[in-house]
C-alpha cells in the first residue's frame, strides 16, 4: 500500500481553482520533489495535505496510509503522521520552543495511546537534535520563532520534523531565502531523517536544494497538474531550460 | 441632572461624612481635618462625573451613583479567619488585613514584624499613624506626605476617599533597606447582606535607595455589591526600586475605583502592575509623576473581563524632569459582553527634555459582543523627546492556530495556549518571584473560568500540562 495516494485532486482558494486534477503516489522510503513555476499550485498542494481549512477540496481523493486524509482535521493529520515544514514559520510569542515541542509530541502520543514524555525524557532528545541542526541551546527557552532569523526559523522547522518523526514530511519551499550554509544544515537534517518507513515531499522552486537532498523522483507541476515526472536528472534539465520548456507542452510519461 | 436628584444621590455620602466627622474631630490632628473638609467640598460640589466628562467618556457611573452604599460599623473580624485563608499570599513578608475598611490585626499575619518595626520597615495602620499626631507620637513622614500627591481638585474619587477614608496602611521603607519579600495588603469587603462602601487609603514612603514590593489586593466575601474607592500614594525617593501591585479580584457585583499616585524622585525606578480580574465596574487610575531627573517607570497591566464586566484603565504619566523613561504595557482579554477601556495619557512638561515614553495596549476580543475603547493622548511641551504609542485589537490569530494544530494540538487546546501566552506577556515584566507566582496563579484561575464559561465553543479546560507553560515561558 502506498503511503500517499492522490487521485484527481481539485482544490480552490477563495473560489479560484488552483489544483486541477493532480495525481501523485508516494511510497514509504521515497523522496519526491515537486517543482514548478510560481502559481502552479505547489504550496496549495502542501496546504491541502496539511488540512488547512481555507483550501477547499472540490474533487478527487487523498489516501494517507490507507485512510481518507481529506476527512481529517489538521491535528488529526498531524497525529496520523503528516508533517509540513512551513514556508513562512509562524511566531508564537509567550510559548517557549521546548514547551511547544514537548506538548506537540505529547499530543501525538496521546492520540496514539502512547505514554507521554516528561521533561527528563524530552530534553536530552531535544538537545541531540539541536546539535544536529547546529542550533544554539538558547533557543530552548525562547518563544517559538520569535525574533528568529529566516534561517533559524527554517532550522526550527526541521528540528520539529526530527522530533515528531512523521510518516510523511512535506517541505514547503524550505530552501527559499536560505544562504548556502543554512541550506546545507537543513539538508543534513532532512537526510538524517530519511528512512525506509518515511516518505518525503520536497516542494521547491529551485534545483539548488536537490544538490543536497538526494531525490528519487522529480515532478513538475504546471497549472495545477503534474505535467512531467522523471528522475533526479529532470531537475537538472529544468535548471538548464527553465519552466517555459515544460509549458511548451513536451510531455513525458509519469515515472 | 437637577440639583435635587444630585444631592439625593450624594445623601448617603453626606451622612457618612457627618458621622465620620463627629467621630474623628477630637482624635485627628487639624491638618487632617482640613484635608477632609477641603476634599469633601470638592466632592459635594462636583458629584460623580458623567460621560460628558472627557476622562469618563467610556464609563457610565450611573449604576454606581444609583446604588445606596453605607459605611461598615467596625466589626469583629475574627470570624472571617477561615474565609481569609484562601486569599493569603504565599511568600509574603507580612499581611495586613482590612475588613470593610477597618484594620483587622487579629487576622493579619504580622509575626515577622511584631512591633510595627523591623530593620528595614516601619508599618502602622494609617488611622493610628495619623491619630498619633495628636500625641506627638506619629511616625515620621505622615503629615509631610499624606494627601500631598492625590489630586482632589481633578479627581472626585480621590476627593471622596480623602474625605471618607477610615483606615489603610502606612509603610515606610527605611533609607537603604532592601525588603526581600513583598508586603501584602488585603482589603476585604464582607457585605453580609449590606452594600458596603470603603475608602481604603494607603501611603507608602520609600526612602532613598530602598527597595520593596507592595501588593494591594481587593477581595470580597459574599456576593453583595460593594464599593471600594481606594487611593494610594507611593512616594519613591531618590534611587529607590519599588514595585506596586494592584490586584482587583472582588465579586462580579463590586464597584472598584482605585487611584495610584506615584511620585518619583531622581533616578527612582518604580513598576506598577495592575491585574484586574474581578468587579462589575472597575476604574483603575495610575498616575506617576516623574518628578526627579532620570526616573524610570514601568506601567504594566492585564485586565480580563467576561460577562458584563466593565474595566476602565486610565493612565496619566507625567514627565516633569529630564531624562525620564516610562513604559506602559497593557493587555486586555475580553469575552462575552465585557467592555474594556484603555486611556493612555502622556504629558511631557517643558523641562522634561530627553524623555523617552512608550505606550502599548494590546487587546484580545474573544466574542463579537466584547468591546474595547483605546485612546492614546500625548501632550508634549518639550522639544527633544521620544514618545511612541501603539494599540492593537484582535482575535486569536488564525495563522498561529493553524500552526499549532498542524503540530498536533487539538483546536481548543491551541486556543487556550495562545490565550495564556497573551496573558503571560504581562507576567514576563514582573521580576519578584513570590509576587509573580501569586498573580500568575490568579490569572490562570481566571482564564480557566473564562474558558469554562465558553466551553461550548472552546472545548475542554486547560490541562495540568498547560499549566507547565508558565514555567517554561520565556
Amino acid at each position: 500500500m502506498a503511503l500517499l495516494e492522490i487521485q484527481d485532486l481539485h482544490a480552490s482558494v477563495d473560489g479560484h481553482e488552483i489544483l486541477k486534477g493532480l495525481n501523485l503516489t508516494v511510497n514509504a522510503g521515497e523522496v519526491h520533489s515537486i517543482m514548478g513555476p510560481n502559481g502552479s499550485g505547489k504550496s496549495t498542494l502542501a496546504q491541502v495535505l496539511a488540512r488547512r481549512e481555507a483550501y477547499q477540496v472540490t474533487g478527487g481523493s487523498v489516501l494517507f496510509d490507507g485512510k481518507d486524509l481529506l476527512e481529517m482535521s489538521p491535528e488529526e493529520a498531524a497525529c496520523e503522521g503528516v508533517f509540513m515544514a512551513f514556508q513562512y514559520p509562524v511566531e508564537i510569542p509567550g510559548v517557549s520552543n521546548a514547551y511547544f515541542l514537548r506538548s506537540a509530541m505529547n499530543a501525538v502520543k496521546k492520540y496514539r495511546g502512547q505514554d507521554e514524555l516528561d521533561a527528563m525524557d524530552f530534553l536530552p532528545l531535544y538537545k541531540e537534535k539541536m546539535r544536529l541542526l547546529e542550533m544554539d541551546e538558547k533557543f530552548t527557552n525562547r518563544s517559538v520563532n520569535e525574533g528568529f532569523s529566516g534561517g533559524e526559523k527554517k532550522r526550527n522547522e526541521i528540528l520539529q520534523l526530527a522530533m515528531l518523526e512523521p510518516k510523511l514530511a512535506i517541505l514547503d519551499e524550505t530552501d527559499s531565502g536560505l544562504d548556502i550554509d543554512a541550506l546545507r544544515i537543513v539538508a543534513q537534517g532532512v537526510n538524517a531523517m530519511r528512512s525506509k518507513d518515511r516518505g518525503f515531499l520536497v516542494i521547491t522552486h529551485y534545483q539548488r536544494l536537490l544538490d543536497y537532498i538526494k531525490t528519487d523522483f522529480v515532478h513538475v507541476l504546471v497549472d495545477g497538474k503534474i505535467a512531467l515526472s522523471g528522475g533526479p536528472e529532470l531537475a537538472l534539465e529544468l535548471e538548464e531550460k527553465g519552466y517555459a520548456w515544460t509549458e511548451a507542452g513536451e510531455q513525458v510519461q509519469p515515472a | 441632572m437637577t440639583q435635587e436628584t444630585k444631592s439625593d444621590r450624594l445623601a448617603g455620602y453626606l451622612e457618612a461624612y457627618g458621622h465620620l466627622h463627629a467621630e474623628r474631630k477630637n482624635r485627628e490632628p487639624v491638618w487632617m481635618q482640613q484635608l477632609r473638609e477641603d476634599a469633601w467640598q470638592r466632592f459635594s460640589a462636583n458629584g460623580f462625573p458623567t460621560t460628558h466628562d472627557e476622562d469618563w467618556r467610556f464609563t457610565n457611573l450611573a449604576p454606581l451613583a444609583k446604588t445606596a452604599f453605607r459605611r461598615a460599623k467596625k466589626s469583629e473580624a475574627g470570624f472571617l479567619a477561615k474565609e481569609i485563608e484562601g486569599f493569603r499570599m504565599p511568600g509574603a513578608a507580612c499581611e495586613l488585613v482590612f475588613v470593610n475598611g477597618h484594620f483587622a490585626p487579629e487576622i493579619s499575619d504580622i509575626a515577622a514584624l511584631p512591633n510595627g518595626q523591623s530593620a528595614g520597615i516601619e508599618w502602622c495602620a494609617l488611622k493610628r499613624a495619623v491619630d498619633g499626631g495628636l500625641e506627638a507620637s506619629a511616625p515620621e513622614g505622615i503629615e509631610q506626605h499624606l494627601g500631598r500627591y492625590a489630586d482632589v481638585r481633578r479627581d472626585v474619587f480621590a476627593a471622596l476617599n480623602t474625605a471618607l477614608w477610615e483606615d489603610g496602611a502606612y509603610l515606610r521603607i527605611r533609607r537603604g533597606s532592601a525588603l526581600e519579600h513583598p508586603i501584602h495588603l488585603l482589603y476585604v469587603t464582607a457585605g453580609a447582606g449590606n452594600a458596603i462602601m470603603t475608602h481604603p487609603r494607603t501611603l507608602v514612603v520609600a526612602e532613598e535607595h530602598s527597595q520593596a514590593a507592595v501588593v494591594e489586593d481587593y477581595v470580597s466575601i459574599g456576593e453583595e455589591p460593594g464599593f471600594s474607592n481606594a487611593v494610594t500614594e507611593l512616594v519613591a525617593g531618590e534611587g529607590t526600586v519599588v514595585s506596586h501591585f494592584l490586584v482587583e479580584r472582588e465579586n462580579l457585583a463590586a464597584f472598584n475605583v482605585s487611584t495610584l499616585r506615584i511620585e518619583l524622585a531622581r533616578a527612582a525606578n518604580v513598576a506598577s502592575h495592575s491585574i484586574l480580574t474581578g468587579g462589575s465596574l472597575v476604574r483603575n487610575n495610575v498616575h506617576p509623576v516623574l518628578a526627579g531627573p532620570g526616573a524610570e517607570c514601568l506601567i504594566n497591566g492585564l485586565f480580563i473581563g467576561a460577562g458584563h464586566q466593565h474595566m476602565d484603565n486610565y493612565m496619566l504619566v507625567e514627565h516633569a524632569q529630564p531624562n525620564g523613561a516610562s513604559r506602559q504595557f497593557y493587555n486586555g482579554i475580553l469575552s462575552g459582553h465585557a467592555r474594556g477601556v484603555f486611556h493612555g495619557r502622556i504629558v511631557v512638561h517643558k523641562d522634561a527634555q530627553k524623555t523617552d515614553a512608550k505606550q502599548t495596549n494590546r487587546n484580545l476580543l474573544l466574542s463579537d459582543t466584547a468591546r474595547i475603547d483605546t485612546k492614546p493622548q500625548l501632550e508634549i511641551h518639550a522639544d527633544d523627546v521620544k514618545c511612541t504609542h501603539g494599540a492593537t485589537i484582535g482575535q486569536i490569530e488564525e495563522e498561529q492556530l493553524f500552526y499549532l494544530r498542524s503540530r498536533g494540538f487539538p483546536e481548543a487546546e491551541a486556543r487556550n495556549l495562545l490565550l495564556y501566552a497573551f496573558a503571560a506577556e504581562c507576567l514576563d515584566r514582573v521580576k519578584e518571584p513570590a509576587a509573580r507566582t501569586f498573580v500568575e496563579e490568579l490569572i490562570r484561575q481566571r482564564l480557566r473560568e473564562l474558558l469554562l464559561a465558553k466551553s461550548e465553543q472552546a472545548g475542554p479546560l486547560p490541562s495540568e500540562e498547560e499549566v507547565q507553560a508558565w514555567e517554561e515561558v520565556g
